[in-house]
């Protein structure tokens, strides 16, 4: 027993154990970002509201996540009378569930050997699937069913409305978000997460197009390719993005005023918290696809591969910040010019530039 | 090869009792996720004929767009149960028309099932022709030879999209 247990840990056993330790610690890791965006949420709003935010509990009010998830724990779980007990159930389920499973192609550090522990390299990432990039929009495209669900479940005229408005609304803009994808998998040749990134690695020799030199000083971005239809694409990907994850200015399904809280009106306790966890962990996750996608990933300057990560996670936190940032200094659009910024402007807008960098890609072989 | 054979039961039995309990119940919320799930075997299975591609375009397009507006169209009309008139409130199953239609319809696909069984014959997997998997090859194809068929597919959905629009246009004026 003690011998089985001791070669679990050499090679070439030890490969399987820090397989296990790497989906562990990032199924741990998704949910702890949960609770770190919520705090982090509540003090960059009081931050740009100028108040203190959560300070009581913990330290500067870092343990608030925590008491919160207590206090969630052990609320009373309400169902309403005229709910569809088996679909109000299975709702949350569906919203958590799909939104763990989005994660699991994503990469997010090189390949390691785990400072010579290992004797063959493990990739930092759940799956490495060959069409990775479809498989993540495939799994987001199922997580609309939780909210539609959940809203008809609840047998409520808010929750209803809540639930019509984000199917309408993820439903038309996975269309640009499906194009700005496409832009990427035709500069990189590739649907692999893994060769996208690292397709992103060095530095530009050329501005914009070929014939234009330029010193090597501008990373191999995707944002930065085939300037400006790259950065075209990343801002229509992060638009896209905040409205597939139902964020503000593109909160309509949630919306207080109108809605009283859309969807999750008749949810409570742990039901509740499993709807806002799937919420907070599908922004780290376009977070995570938009930095793989289009920021060059775990690659950057100064630190040795073997410390992507760091990048990566820096690049990760620029991001989120950014969707903080938008909430809390945007207010909500209005709901017809939602849906008329999606189809006639986005759409139109994605669509001409795939055209661009489809006709960059055979013009000049970019 | 033993775990294959087992996952393929798995998804085959998901994809099997999703298509049965979507004709099964008579709540039509019921039926759009029963089908979700059989679409989910389904993708499941072409994953384990190593097509991820198309496992992948299954999910996406089926049963998270076609479907989603299934579920949209249905909770729209409210129609919360599949309640008949006071006469032909018994079984579906057991009403005289749609038992005849079905019946024909059943003898149908079994006689299809039989010839493509007896067409395939004793050929295992490995004598077909390998499945277009990879992206690259399965577009390739698509524009090349399969143009026409590919055109006229989008004709065929521009049609429906105008016949929509013309229905939906005649109530507002």
């Amino acid at each position: 027993m003690l011998d089985f247990v001791s070669s679990l840990f050499q090679p070439p056993n030890n490969w399987w154990v820090a397989y296990a330790a790497l989906v562990g610690v990032l199924f741990l890791a998704l949910q702890i970002s949960a609770a770190v965006m919520v705090y982090f949420e509540r003090k960059v709003a009081a931050w740009m509201q100028q108040r203190y935010g959560p300070w009581l509990v913990g330290p500067a009010g870092t343990l608030q996540p925590i008491a919160d998830i207590v206090k969630l724990f052990f609320k009373e779980e309400l169902q309403p009378k005229a709910a569809d007990k088996l679909l109000f159930s299975l709702a949350p389920i569906i919203s958590v569930a799909t939104c763990f499973i989005a994660f699991a192609p994503v990469p997010f550090g090189a390949t390691t050997t785990l400072f010579g522990w290992l004797d063959e390299p493990i990739a930092l990432q759940v799956a490495d699937v060959n069409v990775g990039v479809l498989v993540v929009f495939a799994i987001a495209s199922l997580g609309v069913y939780g909210i539609v669900v959940a809203g008809w479940a609840s047998n409520s005229k808010y929750s209803l409305l809540g639930g019509l408005r984000s199917s309408a609304q993820m439903i038309s803009y996975e269309l640009a978000y499906g194009m700005a994808l496409a832009t990427v998998v035709l500069l990189a040749g590739s649907m692999s997460f893994r060769e996208i990134v690292d397709a992103q690695a060095g530095y530009f020799s050329y501005l914009a197009l070929p014939t234009i030199p330029l010193p090597a000083f501008i990373p191999k971005w995707n944002v930065f390719a085939v300037f400006p239809f790259g950065l075209i694409a990343f801002l229509m990907f992060f638009t896209a993005g905040v409205a597939e994850t139902n964020r503000a200015p593109f909160d309509f399904p949630e919306a207080e005023q109108e809605l009283v809280a859309g969807y999750h009106t008749e949810y409570s306790s742990m039901r509740f918290a499993m709807f806002f966890m799937a919420e907070y962990i599908n922004m780290v996750t376009v977070s995570a696809v938009a930095v793989n996608l289009f920021l060059g990933g775990w690659h950057g300057p100064f630190l040795p591969p073997e410390y992507g990560w760091i990048w990566f996670l820096i690049k990760l936190a620029v991001l989120l910040f950014i969707y903080l940032w938008l909430r809390w200094t945007l207010p909500r659009v209005r709901y017809d010019q939602l849906m008329s910024l999606g189809w006639k402007i986005m759409l139109p807008l994605a669509t001409l530039n795939l055209l661009a960098v489809a006709a960059g890609v055979i013009a000049f072989g970019l | 090869m033993a775990s294959e054979l087992l996952l393929f039961y798995l998804f085959a039995a998901i994809t099997v009792a999703g298509a049965v309990a979507v004709i099964a119940q008579r709540n039509p919320v019921y039926s759009v996720m029963a089908i979700v799930g059989s679409f989910c075997g389904l993708s499941g299975l072409y994953v384990l004929l190593e097509a991820p591609f198309v496992a992948v375009v299954q999910i996406i397009i089926y049963a998270g767009a076609i479907l989603v507006l299934f579920l949209f169209t249905v909770m729209l009309l409210n129609a919360s149960r599949e309640d008949g008139a006071e006469w032909d409130r018994t079984h579906p199953y057991y009403r005289p028309g749609p038992t005849r239609v079905g019946g024909v319809l059943a003898v149908l696909l079994l006689g299809q099932l039989v010839w493509a069984v007896t067409k395939i014959g004793g050929a295992g997997v490995g004598d077909l022709q390998p499945a277009a998997s990879s992206v690259r090859l399965l577009g390739r194809v698509l524009f090349t030879d399969y143009m026409f068929a590919f055109e006229v597919t989008s004709i065929l959905i521009i049609a429906g999209m105008v016949g929509a629009v013309v229905l939906a246009g005649k109530k507002g004026n």
